[in-house]
């Protein structure tokens, strides 16, 4: 075994070795390259790769996918637009663009009001940073890490049994003696799952809006309190205002990551009940009904729905940027 | 418009011992406008913002007019203030900023735009209304602030160095601008700042405070000519006063070569607390150059003898740098001479104050003793 061990590990530092001298080749001959070709060859060697390894893992899949998405199950017949027309119309995938639709709007703004109400609390105690680093903790941990610490959470026994459910213990504890099933109750296993996004994500919102707030010069706060403004009016014309932008970033990403959403549906419900969303669809579509065709339209959709997120991040951190 | 009294106010910051202020008495009139002045750390911005409601006040109290506003919260004490930086809300355009404070009162709009347009009037900022601070110069933002703080008709203006974020010439432009304005509105004024240039062309009072501790509140005049003790002598004054601590001696002290006389109580104090030397305290201006031949038949001496360290000339008169030997020590001195005569670098000058014009300070504690 050891002696297996070694011999790949050999392979891969000769092949390192390898690597390097071929680099250090194309390096001496462009080094000695003088003239007209200098400047252009130089420009090749240090951009090629990177172009070359941008075009094979994003913009030759874009492209196959775009085009995929317009054929059959198995690529063989071209459809037009047919795949997009079933996923807008029949009533399982609308169900799903709904959910979808639910969790974009839900999930990050309850992530990102509850990230503010819990900055402002926690910036007014004593030993902040440990409140807050156990506030953010959930931040380092996977979503499907996560979903299984939830699932047990939600788990379900006959109330007359001995429960390992907190939710239905609680329930019990407070004099409800029958807890549904959770996970199967729809409408509202939806809410349960957005539970365990806005779990981990708060802490990311409270962090950057904590920080946001901070940056708010005293000056401004004294001058808005002789002002005679306190409290709620206070935070209304002088606080939010000058977070703004923040805010809009932090809504922002917790939205595409929420957009991307598939962990927590894939190790939950596995997309039943009720709970489907895009991205676990577009998989299901793709790697269990084999349908690459309409998984590859789902992609699509998700693809551009995501678009105007990214280019008004970038367009709001560049303004901000502009006026440092 | 109402007086503003400190009274024994105080303030100890959390965690210290030793106030930042420390039982400060002060009464400021009616449409008075009153200059804070002292070196960083010296508690005037602390006792400004002990004014305004910014901070605690830990003893004493705090009235403007009849009322104790030693504990109320900043709003309801009708004060308006001028920050350093500006403090301007970012997001709002100028006319918002400045009538901030009305909207959050509940005055109506049409109320509010008529009185932000008469402040802008004023301060010649019609045209800038509707722009956002960051498209202002800063002479422009600092107009914006003292704006902000008219339109809101307060019982007192607070300045905390407002001048100090703008470029030399500004700055004295703005410093006359601001006196007029608060001449013309009449409203007590209270101003902080570390410049004693400042503090001497615009107060109608100047207050010079020193670890907390107020030193002397007087005219500007009075400041300049009895300053209280060694410290308010070497503060005020531009260059500063030169300070030599000399020996008694017969019938007045001994400055250099010369006995210069000295009033009988001054000599008796000093002697009474102890103190076998006095310090003098003599204004460039008021140092007389004398020459080899005059001095004897003068004093009886040939005064001090100050050699040229620089000379910093001004036109119309220079200074010179330069040090005498005082005692066994060196001691750095400023002489004002004429622009026309100006001495050369290494030359060995002989000075003695003009009468009458000679501060007498006791070495021991700074407090002045001559009158």
């Amino acid at each position: 075994m050891w002696a297996d061990a070694l011999t790949k590990f050999g392979n891969a530092a000769g092949a390192v070795v390898v690597f390097v001298a071929v680099l250090l080749l194309i390096f001496f001959a462009a080094g000695r390259a003088t003239g007209r070709v200098s400047k252009p060859l130089a420009v090749t060697i240090f951009l090629g790769p990177a172009l070359l390894l941008l075009a094979v893992g994003l913009i030759v899949p874009a492209i196959r996918t775009i085009t995929l998405s317009f054929y059959n199950d198995d690529s063989s017949k071209f459809l037009g637009g047919s795949n997009y027309t079933w996923v807008f119309t029949s009533s399982g995938e609308q169900q799903i663009l709904l959910n979808t639709l639910l969790w974009i709007i839900v999930a990050p703004v309850v992530t990102t009001v509850l990230g503010l109400v819990l900055a402002l609390l926690v910036d007014r105690l004593k030993h902040q940073g440990l409140y807050k680093a156990f506030i953010f903790m959930p931040m380092a941990i996977s979503f499907v890490g996560a979903s299984i610490i939830w699932k047990f959470v939600y788990n379900y026994r006959d109330p007359s049994q001995p429960q390992i459910g907190l939710l239905s213990q609680i329930c019990l504890w407070l004099g409800w003696h029958n807890p549904p099933n959770w996970i199967l109750s729809h409408p509202l296993n939806n809410f349960l799952l957005m539970v365990i996004m806005v779990w981990v994500q708060t802490g990311f919102a409270m962090v950057v809006l904590s920080a946001a707030i901070k940056a708010i010069p005293d000056e401004i706060t004294e001058a808005a309190v002789l002002d005679g403004a306190r409290g709620w009016r206070l935070f209304q014309y002088v606080t939010i205002p000058m977070i703004r932008n923040t805010l809009v970033v932090v809504l922002t990403t917790v939205m595409i990551t929420t957009l991307k959403l598939f962990d927590i549906i894939r190790t939950m419900t596995g997309g039943n009940f009720g709970t489907q969303v895009l991205a676990n669809e577009m998989y299901s579509q793709s790697f269990t009904e084999f349908n690459t065709g309409r998984g590859s339209a789902l992609a699509v959709i998700l693809f551009v729905a995501v678009l105007p997120l990214v280019g008004y991040n970038i367009v709001q951190l560049r303004r901000e940027r502009a006026t440092r | 418009m109402p007086t503003v009294t400190f009274d024994k106010a105080t303030r100890i910051y959390p965690g210290g011992t030793k106030p930042a202020v420390d039982a400060l008495d002060l009464d400021i009139a009616d449409g008075e406008f009153l200059v804070l002045v002292g070196p960083s750390g010296c508690g005037k911005s602390t006792s400004l913002r002990m004014l305004a409601g910014l901070e605690d006040v830990n003893g004493g109290a705090i009235r403007i007019g009849d009322r104790d506003v030693t504990h109320l919260p900043p709003k309801d004490r009708n004060i308006a203030m001028v920050f350093q930086n500006y403090a301007l809300y970012p997001h709002m355009t100028v006319a918002d900023n400045m009538g901030f404070a009305l909207k959050i009162a509940g005055v109506n709009k049409a109320e509010i735009r008529r009185k932000v347009e008469e402040a802008g009037k004023i301060l010649d900022l019609t045209e800038y209304l509707d722009r956002k601070p960051k498209a202002l110069s800063g002479g422009q933002r600092q107009r914006v602030a003292m704006g902000r703080a008219i339109v809101r008709e307060p019982q007192v203006f607070l300045m905390d160095e407002p001048l100090s974020n703008l470029d030399a010439k500004l700055r004295v432009q703005t410093r006359t601008q601001i006196a007029s304005l608060q001449r013309r509105l009449g409203i007590t004024t209270v101003y902080v700042t570390h410049d004693q240039v400042e503090a001497m062309t615009m107060g109608d009072r100047v207050a010079v405070l020193k670890d907390g501790l107020l030193q002397q509140v007087d005219t500007p005049r009075n400041m300049y000519d009895r300053p209280a003790n060694l410290f308010v002598a070497g503060f005020i004054g531009s260059p500063a006063m030169n300070l030599v601590e000399v020996p008694l001696a017969d019938g007045g002290v001994k400055f250099g070569e010369s006995v210069i006389p000295v009033s009988r109580t001054a000599v008796d104090e000093a002697a009474a607390a102890g103190d076998r030397t006095v310090t003098i305290g003599v204004r460039p201006e008021h140092l007389d150059l004398v020459g080899e031949g005059d001095a004897l038949a003068k004093d009886g001496g040939k005064g001090l003898a100050v050699t040229v360290n620089v000379v910093e000339e001004l036109g119309a008169d220079g200074y010179v740098y330069g040090t005498a030997k005082v005692g066994d020590e060196s001691k750095d001195l400023v002489v004002r001479v004429s622009g026309r005569a100006v001495p050369q670098k290494g030359e060995v000058l002989h000075v003695v104050p003009r009468s009458g014009e000679t501060h007498v300070f006791s070495t021991s504690s700074g407090a002045r003793l001559s009158d």
